[in-house]
Formats: C-alpha cells, sequence, structure tokens
C-alpha cells in the first residue's frame, strides 16, 4: 500500500460574489514509503493548493475540497479536525517557502521546536527544549546552544531554513512536505538545503513532496515528477524519462527555458509564450493549448484524458513531443 | 535599554518645562481670576490692588513664572486659593480616586476588548463580527456624559442597582491606607467596605470605559485579521499544536502591539473622559478639582499642578508603554 494515494483531489475556491475557480483538478498521485515525490509547475499551477489540501490547512470557508486523500489507508479529509491536528506536524511535516515569514518573530527559536515536541511526544519543556538543541544540532545548524535563545530575525536565512526543518522533522514523519524550500535563499545556501533535505530524507527513511517550479531541484532530489498545469497533472513520469524524454510540449517547454552556460553567446533563451492567465477551462480543451506549439484541433474540442505512456508514466496531450526529439 | 530611559526622561523634563510655561501664560491671560472669584463684583479698586500685591500677581510674569519654578524645584506648589491647604495635599487627596476610576475603567477596557476583538476577527463577516462593528461605533461616537447620566438615571433612578454618586455608603467606615477604597478594604480585611467601595465604582468605570473599549476591540479585531494571515500562524498549524497555543503564543502575543500601543494613547482619553464621568458622579476626584478650580475661581496653584500632573502622567504611561513594547518584541530590543 503507497504511504500516500492522492485520489481525484479537486479543490474549488467559491467565493461569494465572484464565479467558483478550480484550483486543483482532479489531481492523483501516490507516494510510498521512503519515496521522493515531485509537483512541478509554473505559479498558479494548484501545487501548493495540493500540498496545502493535503495537510488540511486550507480555511473551510470559501474552499470546497473532493475527492481522498489516503495516509495510510485512512483518509485525511475524512478526519474531524481534531483528529488531523493530532496527525498535523506528528505523521505529516511541512515546511515553507519564506522561512522568515514562517517563523514567529517574537518567539525563541529553541521554543518554536520544543512545542511541536512538547505537542507530539508528550515531553516536558525542559526535555523537549534538550531535543531541541539535537535537532538543530542536526540540520547543521552551528552552536546550538546559544541559538535555541534567539529570535528569527537574529539568524541568516539558511538557518531559518534549517530551523524550520528541524521543525518539520521533530517527530519523526513519515511524510514530508516541502513548498518550494528554496525559492527564498541565495543560490549558494539553496544547495546546501537542498543537500541537506537529501541526507535527511535518506537517513530517516521519510517520503517526501518536494513542491517546486525548478527544475534543477527535481533533477537533484525527486524519483518521480508530476507536471502540473492549470490544476490538473498533465505529465507524470520517473525522474530519468523526464529529463531524457519530456513528451508534454509544456514539459518540453519548461526543460528549454532553464539557461545553460554552454549555449552559444548571444543565443537567446526560450521562454513558453504566454502566461498561465491564457489558460482556457479545461472543460472547453487543453487549457495549455493556447500557449502550446503542438497544438491541433482536437486539443479544442475537449480535454485530453491521462492515458499511460509506454515508459510507466502519464501524459495528457493529443500530439505530444514525438520520443525521439532529445532535450538539449 | 537604561540610555532610552534616561533620554525619555530627560525629554520629559524638557516637554514639562515648556508645558509649565504655556499653563502660565495661557492662565494668567484668561477673564477673571483668583482677585474677583474671593473679592467679588463689589470690591472697591484699593482692596483689589491690595490682594493682588498680596498674591504676587501686580509683578512682571517672567518674574512670577521665575519664582513658581523655583519653588516647585523644592516641592512647594503653593496653596490653593479656593481652600487654603497645600496644593500637595489637595491634590493628594483626589488622585488615588482618579487613579482608581481610571484603572477599573482600563480593567474593563482590556479584559472585555481583547477577547471580543478575538472574536469578532475569528467569526469575521459573521453575526457577531458585526455586531461588534456596530457596537464600537456606537460605543465612540456616544458622548460621554451623556451616556454617564443615562445610565445613572436607568441603574440608579429606575432600578436601584448602583448607588447614584459617591465613593462610598454613609455609613460605612472605611480606613484610609493607599486611598484605592477598594484595595484599601481588602488590604484592612474590611471586606463591606471593599464590597460597597466596588459597588460605587462600577458604573462611573463602565461609563468611562466605553471608549477606550470601542478602541481596543476595534484594534484588537484588526490586528488578530493581519495576524492571522501571517505565514507563522500557518506553521504553528502546519505543527498541529493545539488551539489555545496558537491562539496565545503565535496569534495574541503578536497582535497585542499595537493594542498596547493604544492602552498608552488612551490614557489621554481616560484622562479627559474622566472629568466628564466625575462631573456625572460626583465621584471627587481629579476631574471634580478640575473642573471646580476652573469655574469658581481660578485656583492658578491648583491648575497649574493639576495640568502638569495629567502630562506627567501621560507621558509616564506612554513611557512604559513604550518599554513593554520591547519587552514583548524581541525585534524592538536590539535597535
Amino acid at each position: 500500500m503507497s504511504l500516500l494515494d492522492v485520489r481525484d483531489l479537486s479543490v474549488v475556491f467559491q467565493r461569494r460574489g465572484e464565479r467558483p475557480f478550480t484550483a486543483v483538478d482532479k489531481v492523483s498521485f501516490t507516494v510510498e514509503p521512503g519515496q521522493t515525490v515531485g509537483l512541478v509547475g509554473e505559479s498558479g499551477c494548484g501545487k501548493s493548493v495540493t500540498s496545502l489540501a493535503i495537510m488540511g490547512l486550507l480555511p473551510r470557508r470559501g474552499n470546497k475540497v473532493t475527492g481522498e486523500v489516503l495516509f495510510d489507508g485512512a483518509d485525511l479529509l475524512k478526519l474531524r479536525p481534531d483528529d488531523m491536528r493530532d496527525r498535523r506536524g506528528r505523521d505529516i511535516g511541512m515546511i515553507f517557502q519564506d522561512p522568515l515569514s514562517s517563523l514567529n518573530p517574537v518567539i525563541p527559536i529553541g521554543i518554536q521546536v520544543a512545542e511541536v515536541l512538547e505537542r507530539h511526544r508528550g515531553m516536558d519543556h525542559k526535555a523537549a527544549l534538550k531535543e531541541a538543541k539535537e535537532l538543530l544540532d542536526a540540520v547543521g545548524i552551528p552552536d546550538p546552544m546559544r541559538r535555541l535563545k534567539e529570535y528569527p530575525h537574529q539568524i541568516s536565512g539558511g538557518m531559518r531554513q534549517r530551523a524550520l526543518i528541524a521543525i518539520a522533522l521533530a517527530c519523526k514523519p513519515r511524510l514530508l512536505i516541502a513548498d518550494e524550500p528554496t525559492t527564498a535563499l541565495d543560490v549558494t545556501i539553496q544547495a546546501q538545503i537542498l543537500t541537506l533535505l537529501k541526507q535527511l530524507v535518506d537517513e530517516t527513511g521519510t517520503a517526501l513532496i518536494m513542491i517546486t517550479h525548478d527544475l534543477g531541484v527535481v533533477a537533484g532530489l525527486c524519483d518521480t515528477v508530476n507536471v502540473l498545469y492549470g490544476g490538473k497533472v498533465v505529465e507524470r513520469a520517473r525522474r530519468h524519462e523526464l529529463f531524457g524524454h519530456a513528451r508534454h510540449p509544456y514539459t518540453h517547454g519548461l526543460l528549454n527555458s532553464v539557461p545553460r552556460l554552454d549555449s552559444p553567446r548571444g543565443e537567446r533563451l526560450h521562454a513558453i509564450p504566454g502566461s498561465v492567465a491564457d489558460n482556457i477551462p479545461w472543460a472547453e480543451g487543453c487549457a495549455f493549448a493556447p500557449r502550446c506549439p503542438n497544438v491541433v484541433d482536437a486539443c479544442l474540442e475537449g480535454p485530453p484524458p491521462l492515458e499511460p505512456t509506454a515508459t510507466g508514466g502519464d501524459l495528457r496531450c493529443n500530439n505530444p513531443v514525438s520520443e525521439e526529439v532529445a532535450v538539449p | 535599554m537604561l540610555r532610552v530611559i534616561v533620554r525619555r526622561l530627560l525629554q520629559l523634563v524638557v516637554t514639562l518645562i515648556a508645558l509649565s510655561a504655556l499653563i502660565f501664560i495661557w492662565l494668567r491671560n484668561l477673564p477673571g481670576g483668583p482677585v474677583d472669584a474671593l473679592l467679588g463684583e463689589r470690591a472697591t479698586p484699593e482692596t483689589r490692588a491690595l490682594l493682588t500685591k498680596a498674591l504676587g500677581y501686580d509683578q512682571p510674569i517672567l518674574v512670577q513664572y521665575g519664582k513658581f519654578m523655583q519653588r516647585i524645584l523644592t516641592g512647594d506648589f503653593g496653596n490653593s486659593i479656593r481652600t487654603g491647604d497645600p496644593v500637595t495635599e489637595v491634590i493628594g487627596r483626589a488622585f488615588p480616586a482618579t487613579v482608581e476610576l481610571a484603572l477599573a475603567a482600563m480593567i474593563i477596557a482590556v479584559g472585555l476588548g481583547v477577547p471580543l476583538g478575538y472574536l469578532a476577527a475569528r467569526w469575521r463577516g459573521r453575526f457577531l463580527d458585526n455586531l461588534t462593528i456596530a457596537g464600537t461605533l456606537l460605543g465612540i461616537s456616544i458622548p460621554i456624559f451623556f451616556l454617564g447620566y443615562l445610565l445613572k438615571d436607568v441603574f440608579t433612578q429606575n432600578i436601584h442597582w448602583f448607588p447614584p454618586s459617591g465613593r462610598v455608603s454613609t455609613g460605612i467606615d472605611n480606613t484610609n491606607v493607599t486611598g484605592f477604597f477598594v484595595l484599601d478594604g481588602l488590604l484592612t480585611r474590611e471586606f463591606d467596605a471593599a464590597a460597597d467601595a466596588l459597588w460605587h465604582l462600577l458604573l462611573p468605570a463602565i461609563t468611562l470605559a466605553t471608549i477606550p473599549l470601542a478602541v481596543i476591540v476595534r484594534i484588537t479585531r484588526a490586528s488578530v485579521l493581519d495576524v492571522l494571515n501571517e505565514d507563522y500562524v500557518r506553521t504553528a498549524e502546519a505543527k498541529g499544536l493545539r488551539h489555545r497555543t496558537i491562539r496565545g503564543r503565535h496569534i495574541l502575543r503578536n497582535a497585542l502591539l499595537p493594542v498596547v500601543t493604544a492602552i498608552g494613547l488612551q490614557t489621554g482619553a481616560l484622562l479627559s473622559g474622566a472629568v466628564l464621568t466625575e462631573k456625572v458622579y460626583n465621584w471627587g476626584g481629579l476631574g471634580t478639582l478640575i473642573t471646580d478650580s476652573i469655574s469658581g475661581s481660578r485656583d492658578y496653584p491648583v491648575l497649574q499642578a493639576l495640568i502638569l500632573l495629567a502630562a506627567l502622567v501621560f507621558v509616564v504611561v506612554n513611557l512604559l508603554v513604550d518599554l513593554s513594547y520591547a519587552f514583548i518584541d524581541p525585534r524592538v530590543r536590539v535597535r
């Protein structure tokens, strides 16, 4: 049995006086124990909303969440709020994008790590602080004893993200969700944080859902990758398949738009034309059709289905990039 | 931290000196004056001149001011023109009454305002929220003397829940220790006196609390709404922390920063509100003293000291607020 089995997860924003907006549209994917799965896509493709829906962190007002999120066979969406509260931080940990705003500015780091231990592992405050020191040490924060008493504004961005990782992993969860954990960091620090995540995931056997728009992150970390567009999975493949033979024109475009140091001087950067604002609703056709170089008539006649590929992945496209075209 | 306090205290001294000069000049340019008040309309010019000279009001204003400042430095604020008692004594009698009233009002305003503001924010757009917004609008806009007389009329005349005026019932023999009657009653174990004092205190305190209460509710609500959208609240939720931990440690602690500032600024509103409230309930504090000192006798020495005291209280409370700010928010501390 998969550790996490997301089935037909949909999130519809229903704001008063506005037309309902489907942010996540029947997304399904699985995460095996210890596996690292990527959710990739542009801003607004629904990847963060998916993760918040799994965690039960979307406000109940104005959001309609349907489908199933099976964790160890139990549907998280059907849990009572208090039972879900018991699981968050214990079974599933989460790391967010901006480490400065994600830490409480008026509380020392030590307490912010310790409180999750007190909550889920029943430790008293003293034991929890002691364990917090060990955790800070384990995520590579120098002089952890001193950091316990310091506030978020007193430590560097990289250290803040390390502290958040320590918090998320404090109770040894079986699943860690990382929502763009390196976006707000310097490039050199990004690499360090990714290395740390990889190392911790390997050591603890925690499964990881990596949410990112950065294909470099995917290349270094993920076993399987789900590419999202307009709230739907458009391509799913193992990492090597994806980088070797991306089939969906969108994925292909994403890979092509990564700047390369070894490209000839003066060559223009590749960009996918248009923006997510140009989407058409899935009901009318493929949401990517207005921006797609491979668009055919069938693309505007209805949503293409997600179909298995020969290489064991899934693809939602009427006219995929042929397998022979090598990605540069 | 010490340097901040010292600097603020120096600023306070400068403020008080400037203010004292302003009050001094302003008071002496008001029509009427102690001489008219004491002698009445039919006094002869000779007696007027004599009294003016005796009180020292015939000298140039700068000389008068110089002498006033000189005496202040030795702690001598002169004698009340109305009663002849030393000013420090007159004010010392009235001061605890007003402080007791203001403290009670602040306890009501904060004790009710913060939870109400929090609940309104959590139930944003629902019935309680709308009720709170309407209620606070009413609380801010209703004149305090009108509300005072209204409450007094309803709760002391129509239904006799509270005594109409004063701080203590006749026949209650309370021992005066601090001048705070409720506290005195508790300290001396005269619980009947404490209960009686509290019974007298409630209605004036509620009257005085309305404006600060409304302001605190509104600021708490707005501030909590801001904090609810903060990423660290989402982090706290992602940790699976209990409601009360999230509420107390992560939401309120951050949301209270602007509220604390508002509490400091409301001290001014409390002081001016106390003048009206005390008039309505015949409270016998600084507010009563200030109206009596202006209307009848132009009691220069008392008025000067009173206004300086009010300024001192305002500045000191706001200094305390700034210091508590640094205590709550570590980011202020490093600066």
